[in-house]
């Protein structure tokens, strides 16, 4: 497992992305509620909560794919909300999002689908482009020959390695993931975790990462959110919300699954 | 704001000495300023001589992997010419991205260049091939389709009832407004027309013999096969090609259950039922519809019409449009099924097999149209 030193939480520290007292619902039902959360420079932000508490509903109001009630999001220091459109895009740029499925574009090779962001964003010789793409689909660890293949042709680890590589197509400097390591086996799992903390440490990311991987958690993750009720639970490294109290956390963390992890983990 | 972009772009200086020759970079060198960063790479190839290069990145403020690609690369490309590069002055950051990145080469896919004679050979050779494979498929598609059909008349509780008239709901009952539209007004079309040319003989009123046979042979059941070809064998092809996309039919096999028999033969079923039904429709609309032009453009009045088409329509001419209808219907279901089937896992093959479900079945049903033309011509039907 990878060694990692988890850096000390320094409230000095840039705040990447700066959640304050969001709402967010549908019809009568609000999922999060005065929800705060803040995300630092260069960290692996590791966002857990149980099923149907809103975790997808976060990112997705983070990236501005489902409408927020109230509240503020500021991302890289700009406010969501007076961002001109063209303002947007360039902020757009700067992230790249890994979705639970891959979401890759079916009609399109992997490398086509690497492609895509640097095509309509950056200004490529046709040589740099192809290499460009070659060198991130090696990054993930896919083979050079997966590059021509349809994603229909991949199997599911895969599909989450080349939808990472076009997450990180334009270098960006916030990376979401959703459930990276979800339908992975453990070593492919294991494998993505390091690989994420491996990228992580050289293109200097910052992660924010929804999982349900105690491993993963243990493992690759600098600080952790929990989710629950609308709001967040606790905060901190792994060790913080070990001694939490919150009777959902404690048999998250305590239970037969987690004991396990930490066996192998920590 | 301009002024800061400007001292942030990537820039060069060389400097010269006796044993080396020093690329000091500057500024960001980062995918957006790709160009920039490709041109002045090309240019400190250019100003290698036969010197040992350093390429100093103590000032660079920004490097990622464009950056760091397109540096090793220029390092890498000195090298082969014999001419030593090596980096200097990296920060501990810079230098794990470029280790990472570290330049390789990748292998060109080689790509395979014929003529234009031997690719549209080809292509005609995969299409005859092609249509060849369809029919057998489609024949083969029957068999599987009957012997569904006979197993559920003896087991007669795998009938699925419910799902027949979903169906039928679907493809027949919303489908009559449309095609009671169109048939109304192609009716009073070929009405109109066929009585501008026979009023010169000073036979207006065989229009009524004109449109009662040609609507209820041919119009009316070919108005209605193209109508549902369109509007029903689309959404046919669509949901069963999202279906199988999703492994929704796969799931139906390991449960033991035949995708024909669940999926198709209930659509099939409804459109056997339905397509006659909306093709006798079809046919009280458009003879409406040529008896309203007649009466207002040809001074035929309803009772005239009624006894004259009366005189003019025998039951085998309603007949002759009946009977090709299960036909067309089968034809319609079949493509449509087979067409569905044969989605891959992308949403442009879906596209593609639902556009080609419904120009398969359009000139299908216009085929066989023809054929039985003939055929009830032979028979002196």
């Amino acid at each position: 497992m990878l060694d990692r030193v988890h850096p000390p939480i320094d409230r000095n520290r840039e705040v990447v992305i700066r959640v304050r007292d969001i709402e967010v619902g549908f019809g009568e039902k609000t999922i999060l509620k005065g929800l705060d959360l803040d995300v630092y420079r260069g960290e692996i932000l590791g966002f857990v909560g149980a099923s149907g508490q809103g975790k997808s509903v976060l990112t997705r109001a983070i990236l501005g794919l489902v409408p927020k009630r109230a509240g503020t999001i500021e991302v890289l220091g700009q406010n969501l909300d007076e961002l001109s459109p063209s303002e947007r895009r360039l902020l757009e740029r700067r992230w790249g999002v890994l979705f639970q499925q891959g979401a890759l574009f079916s009609a399109l090779t992997v490398k086509q689908n690497v492609q895509v962001p640097m095509r309509e964003y950056l200004n490529l010789s046709d040589r740099l482009l192809d290499e460009l793409a070659m060198l991130k689909i090696e990054m993930v660890g896919l083979k050079p020959d997966a590059a021509d293949k349809l994603p229909s042709e991949l199997s599911g680890g895969m599909i989450k390695r080349a939808a990472l590589a076009r997450a990180l197509a334009l270098d960006p400097d916030i990376v979401f993931l959703d459930e990276p390591t979800s339908g992975l086996d453990p070593i492919g799992a294991g494998e993505f975790d390091e690989l994420i903390a491996t990228l992580q440490r050289t293109l200097g990311l910052t992660v924010f990462m929804v999982t349900h991987d105690l491993d993963s958690l243990y493992t690759v993750c600098d600080r952790i959110a929990a989710l629950g009720e609308g709001k967040i639970l606790a905060e901190g490294p792994i060790e913080t919300l070990l001694e939490s109290d919150n009777p959902w956390l404690r048999s998250y963390f305590h239970g037969k699954r987690a004991r396990a992890a930490m066996a192998s983990g920590a | 704001m301009a002024q800061s972009t400007l001292a942030q772009e990537p820039q060069v200086k060389i400097e010269r000495s006796a044993e080396r020759v020093t690329a000091k970079l500057v500024g960001q060198w980062t995918s957006e300023h790709a160009e920039l960063v490709e041109s002045l790479a090309a240019e400190i190839a250019a100003e290698a001589d036969q010197h040992h290069m350093i390429l100093d990145l103590a000032q660079v403020r920004r490097l990622d992997t464009l950056g760091a690609w397109v540096l090793d690369r220029t390092r890498h490309e000195l090298g082969t010419r014999d001419l030593g590069a090596d980096f200097a002055n990296a920060s501990p950051e810079q230098q794990i991205l470029l280790d990472e990145v570290a330049y390789r080469g990748f292998q060109e896919q080689p790509k395979v260049r014929r003529s234009k004679a031997i690719d549209f050979l080809v292509d005609v050779g995969e299409s005859v091939a092609g249509a060849g494979r369809d029919l057998v498929g489609g024949i083969a598609f029957l068999g599987e389709l009957v012997s569904a059909l006979i197993r559920m008349v003896l087991h007669p509780r795998r009938f699925r009832g419910t799902a027949v008239v979903n169906q039928l709901e679907q493809i027949a009952y919303r489908g009559v407004p449309i095609i009671v539209l169109i048939s109304f007004l192609v009716g009073c079309i070929v009405a109109q027309q066929g009585i501008f040319q026979l009023v010169r003989f000073g036979a207006t009123p065989f229009v009524v013999d004109l449109i009662g046979i040609l609507i209820l042979r041919e119009l009316a059941l070919l108005l209605t096969s193209i109508m549902v070809a369109g509007r029903s064998g689309s959404a046919f092809t669509a949901e069963i090609g999202s279906m199988k996309m999703r492994e929704e039919i796969d799931a139906l096999r390991v449960m033991g259950l035949d995708p024909i028999e669940v999926l198709i033969a209930p659509r099939i079923l409804a459109l056997l039922i339905g397509l006659p039904l909306l093709a006798f429709i079809s046919s009280i609309a458009a003879l409406s519809g040529g008896g309203v032009t007649a009466w207002l453009y040809g001074d035929v009045s309803p009772d005239v019409f009624l006894s004259r088409l009366r005189a003019a329509v025998g039951m085998n001419t309603f007949l002759v449009g009946m009977i090709k209808a299960p036909f067309m219907a089968l034809v319609i279901g079949i493509i449509a099924s087979l067409e569905g089937l044969a989605v891959s896992g992308s949403a442009e093959s879906l596209g593609r097999h639902v556009t080609s479900s419904v120009v398969k079945s359009i000139f299908m049903v216009i085929v066989l149209d023809g054929l039985f033309a003939m055929f009830f011509a032979a028979i002196r039907y």
